[in-house]
């Protein structure tokens, strides 16, 4: 069992923050599958192009659950093209690092997040 | 806050009788037992009775038994000692070693080393339950098969393998046969006469003894090629001063184990059966193995939806200690070899989670676990895309 996880993953994964889906969401983004390990889904609200508000839900392991915690608290409030630049690496030092086995597979919430964002464009241009 | 360990399989603690028994091995009867003055002479005899001891739970004679450092060296002794002595058949047309698809990594490394060195290895494949399939066993054998590896028992899931017909089939054809019985001692009754094994490795820690320490049955008149050479100890199948304060432990673990195998094997199934019955009334959550044919202290589940590293964590958090076949808390980030070949896909076998019992469990313990549990699953399952109730 990996263990060697910092207290602000444990924090975040022991009480996870936005936990939950949004009826009528702006986007959506789904990221992973089960067969490889982690599914992310990122759900978030577009107000005056930012992000009003941002839900998660995430089946995988501790360091996939904290990932998509803290992403939520990091992408609030930031503007679509600011929440745009928020990287892998940004998320896992937020957390203050992560395993490196981790930091590949089980960091997809920044990836989901850019997911939801484009769904939440490709809609509004339709 | 409460600490609970239910992982027995993984290890267990050394009972206080054992290290009782130990301790002046270390400090004051520190002689080597090859040494010929009396601190030898004291190390020597303590050295014999614990092969006595071990001899005792599986009904071998004493001098078939060999002192290693533990099951992984006693499968690697066994299992390259005998391809190695038979090295002439290799890169023959038949299967020259037959083993299973669930086994330890210790004999599946061994043999896909083998392999690589011109070896040709049948993995047979198991049912739902994690049994070998003894026609295919019968049929994979050949002129040029050697030996037979099949575990007495397997670590996740707790499948016990018909042994007593391996054994019928191997001696047919007068072939050798390895078990590893790492799990299974001391939880099964063991005759390596009646069950025809030919090699049996066994493991010190999983019994309540110290670790690094471990035994390797090895019949009468069977001949390996050494692995390791140095001062020609044990036969010279396994060189190096003898671990006696290990092996004093071992030996004493091994009587204590055979006294109370009854009673606890009695005392773990009762517990066990109860941990089952509790844990199967959240809803999708199955009993991975089989329901009978398992070892009497392993419980193995999975819930549908969630991860097994997020509900270790969890559940470490609650004090309790288990553990999973999920790829998320492996080292190469693959699911369970053993779940996969038991038919579960990835995902399932993500959501693995193993309870292991042991001599030290008790009621309130299981009823405690039986109490947290559902509520983490819920908890992640409301975290989780894949739920959809």
């Amino acid at each position: 069992m990996e263990l060697d996880y910092t207290e602000k993953v444990k924090e975040h994964f022991f009480h996870p923050k936005n936990v939950g889906e949004i009826k009528n969401a702006d986007g959506i983004g789904k990221v992973g599958n089960p067969t490889c390990g982690d599914v992310m889904a990122i759900y978030i609200k577009v107000k005056d192009n930012r992000i009003s508000d941002i839900k998660f839900k995430t089946f995988g392991c501790t360091a996939a659950i904290a990932t998509s915690s803290i992403l939520t608290e990091m992408a609030k409030g930031k503007t679509l093209d600011e929440a745009l630049k928020i990287t892998r690496d940004d998320v896992a030092n937020e957390l203050g690092g992560l395993p490196a086995i981790k930091l590949h597979c089980s960091n997809l919430a920044a990836d989901a997040l850019r997911e939801a964002i484009k769904d939440y464009r490709s809609k509004k241009n339709k | 806050m409460k600490k609970i360990y239910m992982d027995y399989a993984a290890t267990t603690p050394v009972d206080k009788g054992v290290l009782k028994v130990m301790i002046p091995y270390f400090t004051k009867y520190y002689g080597n037992a090859s040494s010929i003055h009396s601190y030898g002479k004291k190390a020597f005899d303590a050295v014999e009775k614990s092969r006595e001891q071990i001899a005792g739970l599986i009904k071998s004679d004493s001098d078939e038994i060999i002192f290693t450092a533990g099951g992984t060296e006693s499968d690697n002794i066994a299992i390259k000692g005998v391809a190695y002595k038979n090295k002439n058949k290799k890169g023959s047309k038949g299967f020259n070693i037959i083993t299973s698809t669930i086994e330890h990594p210790a004999v599946l490394e061994t043999c896909k080393h083998l392999e690589k060195q011109g070896f040709s290895v049948k993995y047979l494949p198991v049912d739902k339950y994690g049994f070998i399939d003894l026609a295919e066993l019968d049929k994979s054998i050949s002129k040029d098969t050697f030996l037979i590896t099949i575990m007495f028992a397997n670590n996740e899931i707790g499948t016990i393998e018909p042994m007593q017909d391996i054994g019928k089939i191997a001696k047919s054809h007068n072939i050798l046969l390895h078990t590893d019985a790492v799990q299974a001692v001391g939880k099964v009754p063991i005759d390596v006469n009646k069950l025809k094994i030919d090699l049996l490795s066994i493991s010190s820690h999983k019994i309540y003894g110290p670790k690094g320490v471990g035994a390797l049955f090895i019949r009468k008149g069977i001949n390996l090629q050494t692995i390791a050479h140095g001062g020609g100890q044990e036969k010279g199948f396994r060189s190096s001063t003898h671990n006696s304060p290990g092996i004093v432990g071992l030996g004493k673990a091994c009587e204590l184990g055979k006294i109370r195998l009854e009673k606890d094997v009695a005392h773990m199934k009762k517990l066990r059966n109860l941990l089952i019955k509790e844990i199967l009334k959240i809803e999708q959550c199955y009993l991975n193995g089989h329901p009978e044919k398992r070892l009497a202290n392993n419980a193995h589940f999975r819930f549908t939806a969630v991860e097994g590293e997020s509900l270790n964590l969890m559940l470490d958090k609650k004090g309790i200690a288990a553990a999973t076949g999920s790829a998320c808390s492996s080292k190469k980030l693959q699911a369970s070899h053993v779940l996969l070949a038991i038919g579960l896909d990835p995902a399932e076998a993500h959501g693995s989670l193993r309870f292991s019992l042991g001599r030290m469990s008790t009621k309130e313990e299981v009823d405690y676990v039986a109490n947290e549990l559902p509520g983490i699953v819920k908890k992640l399952r409301n975290m989780s895309p894949l739920w959809n109730r």
